[in-house]
């Protein structure tokens, strides 16, 4: 099983909508241990995606991919801006003009979308960020490689689920948060959310 | 051809204040400022970051500051979508102290390496052991006193000019003031002796060159920093 752009297209618009419902919940995560602009910042930039898509209509899942990380980069202040817009961007380069999105070319993508962000923001596991929502969302992925795309996207969005929660008794280590040392401790970070409402959005899709 | 600078901030005031003090060392370096949103506000903005990298490049690379987090990844970001990744460096170093530093090793025409080391080493210059082995190595050392009879003593652009009069020299300078002593190659720390007109300094050189760096620093202080 694979899917074309146009699917592609569609998990985008999911994944926008997505924002835009949770965008007071991201907002109110980042209250406490950073600067409160984290779902007005995502909403911005995926509400900048639609009316590109709007306008643009490209052919490739890379060129779609493209799209979002190029608005993205420009639309979402504070970190998550150069974060998510390498993660895309990175995905995007990694799979070529290939029409079409297949199992392995899902978590090629995935990969190295986490590998951008790593390096972007030299973040691991255990540092409180969006890092530990999608390094098991891409072993999921990786794991449930026989299963199809739909099966495969299930899998990591329940990962990243699982490890956003991890991030609630982990001090924080990187960003506006770890300025708080002990304090971050008991909250959820905002990235690793949003990270995995992208992928839920993005499953729910492709169900 | 020099090497332009950007500073990457949060704020647009900021990045412009850093700007105004820099461009003061180095009146021939292009610095852009690239702080804020392009909508006003605080933040940083890849596209704001983009253009001013694109306007500081005057072919012989560009070196960019940072002063928070997402700035850094934003200045990040922009390096590698440029055409060309390595004509442009971000440097992990102290906004002001490196943007000071940077400028005044442009001014006096270091490359790209030397312009982003300058930065760096701006904030402290070496472990205490790195810069007791340099010494060490510098072998016998040349001293000179003078006394400063210019109207502003050690202020930001005799500390400038003197940083750039022995840019490249092979040489380690030294400038004490009473107990008070600074690094030669760094407008900060000379700045911060507080050197006014009429205090004696002494003017101490170890390395192949120091006759030479001392004899420039005894120049500039006799010919008053050029300030009538």
């Amino acid at each position: 099983m694979s899917c074309e752009a146009s699917d592609v297209a569609e998990a985008i618009r999911a994944a926008a909508d997505v924002i835009a419902r949770h965008r007071v919940e991201l907002t109110d995560l980042d209250r406490p241990i950073g600067d409160a602009d984290h779902g007005e910042n995502m909403n911005r930039g995926f509400t900048a995606v639609l009316a590109t898509l709007d306008t643009t209509a490209p052919t490739t899942p890379a060129g779609l991919l493209k799209v979002v990380a190029t608005t993205l980069i420009s639309k979402v202040g504070g970190a998550a801006g150069p974060l998510y817009g390498t993660a895309f961007l990175r995905a995007a380069t990694s799979l070529g003009q290939e029409s079409r999105l297949d199992s392995e070319g899902l978590v090629t993508a995935l990969r190295a979308g986490l590998e951008g962000v790593v390096a972007r923001g030299r973040a691991e596991v255990g540092d409180a960020t969006m890092v530990d929502a999608l390094s098991p969302a891409v072993e999921a992925a990786e794991a449930a490689k026989g299963e199809g795309i739909a099966a495969q996207l299930a899998a990591a969005a329940d990962a990243a689920d699982e490890g956003a929660q991890s991030t609630v008794p982990l001090v924080a280590r990187k960003g506006r948060a770890s300025y708080l040392g002990e304090r971050s401790i008991g909250h959820l970070d905002p990235g690793a959310r949003s990270t995995a409402l992208l992928l839920r959005a993005f499953a729910d899709a492709a169900r | 051809m020099r090497v332009g600078l950007v500073a990457v901030s949060h704020s647009a005031k900021l990045s412009e204040g850093v700007v105004e003090l820099a461009v003061q060392m180095a009146p021939d370096v292009r610095v852009l400022a690239a702080g804020g949103l392009s909508e006003g506000g605080i933040g940083t903005d890849y596209e704001v970051v983009l253009q001013a990298v694109n306007s500081a490049d005057a072919g012989a690379g560009v070196v960019l500051l940072y002063d928070l987090g997402s700035a850094q990844l934003t200045a990040e970001l922009v390096v590698e979508s440029l055409p060309d990744p390595s004509s442009a460096v971000v440097v992990d170093a102290p906004l002001v102290e490196g943007a000071v530093a940077a400028a005044v090793a442009a001014q006096g025409g270091a490359d790209r390496e030397g312009v982003a080391r300058a930065a760096m080493e701006a904030a402290g210059a070496g472990t205490a052991a790195e810069r007791a082995e340099r010494e060490q190595a510098a072998g016998e050392a040349v001293r000179a006193e003078l006394t400063l009879t210019n109207e502003i003593g050690l202020h930001a652009r005799p500390a400038a000019l003197l940083v750039r009069a022995i840019a490249g020299m092979d040489a380690v300078v030294r400038v004490h003031l009473g107990d008070d002593e600074a690094d030669g190659h760094s407008v900060l720390a000379l700045m911060s002796l507080g050197a006014r007109k009429g205090d004696r300094i002494e003017v101490e050189a170890s390395g192949p060159q120091a006759a030479e760096a001392v004899g420039r620093v005894r120049a500039l202080v006799e010919r008053d920093f050029a300030e009538s």
